[in-house]
């Protein structure tokens, strides 16, 4: 018969940890012998064995004592579940529809029968799902940046004030836009099965990203003033859309790949106008940032669209809904335009002035190119890519 | 003779969870088809007082109410019978212990000190261990101090705060020895509460066993038949009956035994526990 000497561990030192070990290795009805020379240890043992319910057996020998392993914890993990692998890369790794029993378990665990139901919506990897996913969290971890340090906030400058002004204009328009960015993903990182672990961290990464550009812009915006600038109807009408938008994969597609998209370009373009350091350094870090959530956009919904044909002609409705939606706003965006124009003058000469408006009629075409490079990408014929580019919103998210 | 469909349960509410223990009971057992529903009490006197008029078919007694239901019934003629058990209600005991660095070594040698009990109704934390200590040859009313830490009187010693106290009073010097029940001196050398090595057990009690269903012969025959069926089926390895017999603290029913009572028996005879409690019946 097996036996344990506990030796002069005492049973509620860790000693029950052994016991737990030992017994744990015996089939149901099998015995084994715990001695020790714990004063204690017939009153634990026996106390502890009918609380896990073990069997003690009467021993006449002082301090050694049967105990005979019970069924409980054999009935316990009787009907529990193995719930795909946490290495994403294995074969079915990743469950084609994740239970919602299987709750906030990490994919991997074994998982007690008898869990309560959770209720995520984002259930279906179909829906969800980018191996991408894994190599991108992978880079936004490295890729993140302190504000504090990443930016050279005293470096000096002065801007002519009607530029600092439009600086300050087209901070104010940022903010807004990431605060939208912020909150679609936030949003759907509740409502996605933690099965789809890279996902969720890749979401929860993004919307700190996000956080992150709200923090610089801000400052950026207060560097040399004491107020922000305005903020229209128009701009908040046309984010709004985003942040009602329900649908997983249309919301994804109408911020990531649209919106981001359209914001990646127009932020490599302030890299390269920027008026100050400052501005220059802030807008090259959330351009980097943001063509990661484009990548990851692109990415889940191209598998999506494998699954689902339908999905293309869905996407196709959101952007023609959303562009019926807000055919009633009148000079969209017109604030920023002017911003963009008068930072990249860089001052009130005519020579300047029409080297700005040029750079920015390019910028316009540039976002346009660069979307109907994304629907392209996405499976939309060349003539579906130019109209939904064209309808898309003049508030660029 | 009561012609009730519903089988009606009498049960001590000594904690907030008993609430969500006999709900889930009476969902388990409405969906095995049986009409089950439950009364909560503040105190086991009621409840028997409850079973014996016939207001409730079946008490989830503590030993010390099986007792009492016993002891009436036969007055007024009737058997007690109980029905079902939890394994973790067999052979339990309990421990009288001391501080590590105590003088004391024997029962005798508690003569004149202070000993902590849990309260003064509670069958595992007072009475079964007081009495072990008069087996012994001292007299708990005069040659000892009973030092009572009584949370929540009527519960019988559920509430495991009476005894959480002694043992602090222990540890602080207030008191020379306490007495527990094993479960709740493992709980608290395991949680800290007793830190190891820090006591020590000076004597331990026979094995005796603690609640049951209680019902009186003859009462509600095919409704009680079917709930103790339904216990004793009840499977750890249920999903939907494990959290159950988790929150009651248990793995398995069992058939209910009576032959766990003696010593308590011998202790309320001793101290007169029950005689109060009798008298209200004008038998």
């Amino acid at each position: 018969m097996n036996q344990l000497d506990l030796g002069d561990l005492r049973f509620t030192e860790g000693g029950h940890l052994l016991v737990k070990r030992a017994i744990g290795k015996l089939n149901i009805g099998k015995e084994i012998v715990i001695c020790g020379q714990d004063p204690d240890l017939e009153v634990h043992l026996e106390a502890w064995a009918r609380i896990e319910g073990h069997r003690i057996k009467p021993s006449t020998e002082s301090n050694r004592f049967k105990l005979c392993r019970g069924a409980a914890e054999f009935k316990r993990w009787q009907g529990a579940k193995q719930t795909g692998d946490p290495d994403p890369f294995k074969p079915e790794s990743i469950a084609e529809t994740a239970s919602q029993s299987w709750g906030l378990a990490a994919r991997g665990a074994v998982i007690e029968d008898g869990t309560p139901e959770f209720n995520f919506q984002l259930t279906k990897k179909s829906q969800v799902w980018a191996d991408e996913a894994v190599r991108l969290y992978a880079q936004a971890v490295s890729a993140q940046w302190d504000p504090n340090t990443a930016i050279p906030w005293n470096t000096k400058f002065e801007l002519q004030t009607e530029v600092e002004d439009a600086v300050v204009q087209l901070m104010t328009y940022l903010i807004e836009n990431e605060a939208a960015a912020l909150i679609v993903p936030s949003r759907f990182v509740a409502q996605l099965h933690p099965h789809f672990r890279e996902v969720m961290q890749l979401l929860a990464i993004q919307a700190a990203d996000e956080a992150r550009h709200v923090e610089v812009f801000t400052r950026r915006a207060l560097l040399k003033r004491d107020k922000l600038g305005i903020s229209t109807v128009g701009g908040q009408a046309s984010l709004k859309t985003l942040v009602d938008e329900p649908d997983f994969a249309i919301a994804s597609f109408l911020l990531s790949v649209m919106g981001e998209g359209t914001f990646l370009t127009l932020l490599r373009f302030l890299e390269h106008h920027a008026p100050d350091p400052v501005t220059q350094t802030m807008t090259r870090l959330a351009a980097n940032d943001e063509a990661r959530h484009v990548a990851f956009g692109v990415a889940h919904l191209k598998e999506s669209v494998k699954h689902d044909p339908h999905l293309l002609d869905r996407l196709n409705q959101s952007v023609h809904r959303r562009h019926d939606a807000l055919q009633h706003i009148v000079g969209l965006n017109q604030e920023v335009m002017d911003a963009l124009t008068l930072i990249t003058a860089g001052g009130w000469s005519h020579q300047a002035l029409r080297k700005g408006s040029q750079q920015v009629t390019k910028l316009i075409q540039d976002m346009d190119s660069g979307r109907r490079n994304q629907l392209l990408r996405l499976g939309f014929s060349k003539e579906q890519a130019a109209t939904l580019s064209e309808l898309h919103t003049k508030n660029f998210m | 003779m009561n012609k009730r469909t519903t089988l009606l349960m009498g049960a001590v509410a000594y904690d907030p969870k008993v609430v969500n223990i006999w709900e889930g009971f009476r969902q388990y057992f409405s969906q095995k088809q049986l009409d089950f529903d439950y009364i909560l009490y503040s105190n086991y006197e009621q409840q028997v007082e409850a079973l014996l008029a016939g207001h409730i078919d079946v008490g989830w007694n503590s030993p010390l109410a099986w007792l009492q239901v016993e002891c009436i019934a036969k007055k007024m003629g009737q058997r007690s019978e109980a029905i079902c058990m939890r394994d973790t209600d067999c052979d339990l005991t309990s421990v009288i212990i001391v501080k590590d660095d105590s003088r004391l070594n024997k029962l005798a040698e508690l003569k004149d000190r202070r000993i902590g009990v849990g309260a003064k109704d509670s069958p595992q934390a007072c009475l079964i261990p007081l009495n072990y200590i008069a087996n012994s040859g001292l007299d708990p009313n005069k040659q000892i101090e009973v030092v009572e830490y009584d949370v929540l009187p009527g519960k019988h010693g559920d509430h495991i705060g009476g005894e959480r106290k002694a043992a602090q009073a222990l540890l602080s010097g207030t008191i020379d020895a306490a007495c527990l029940i094993d479960s709740n001196y493992l709980a608290f050398s395991l949680d800290g509460s007793l830190p190891s090595s820090s006591v020590r057990v000076l004597d331990r009690t026979p094995h005796y066993d603690h609640c049951n269903f209680t019902v009186l012969e003859g009462n509600c025959t095919k409704l009680i038949k079917h709930f103790r069926k339904l216990l004793l089926e009840m499977s750890y390895s249920d999903p939907n009956v494990r959290p159950l017999l988790d929150l009651e603290g248990l793995k398995q029913w069992l058939p209910g035994r009576t032959t766990g009572y003696e010593q308590l028996e011998t202790a309320v005879k001793r101290f007169g526990t029950l005689e109060p409690f009798i008298r209200r019946f004008n038998l």
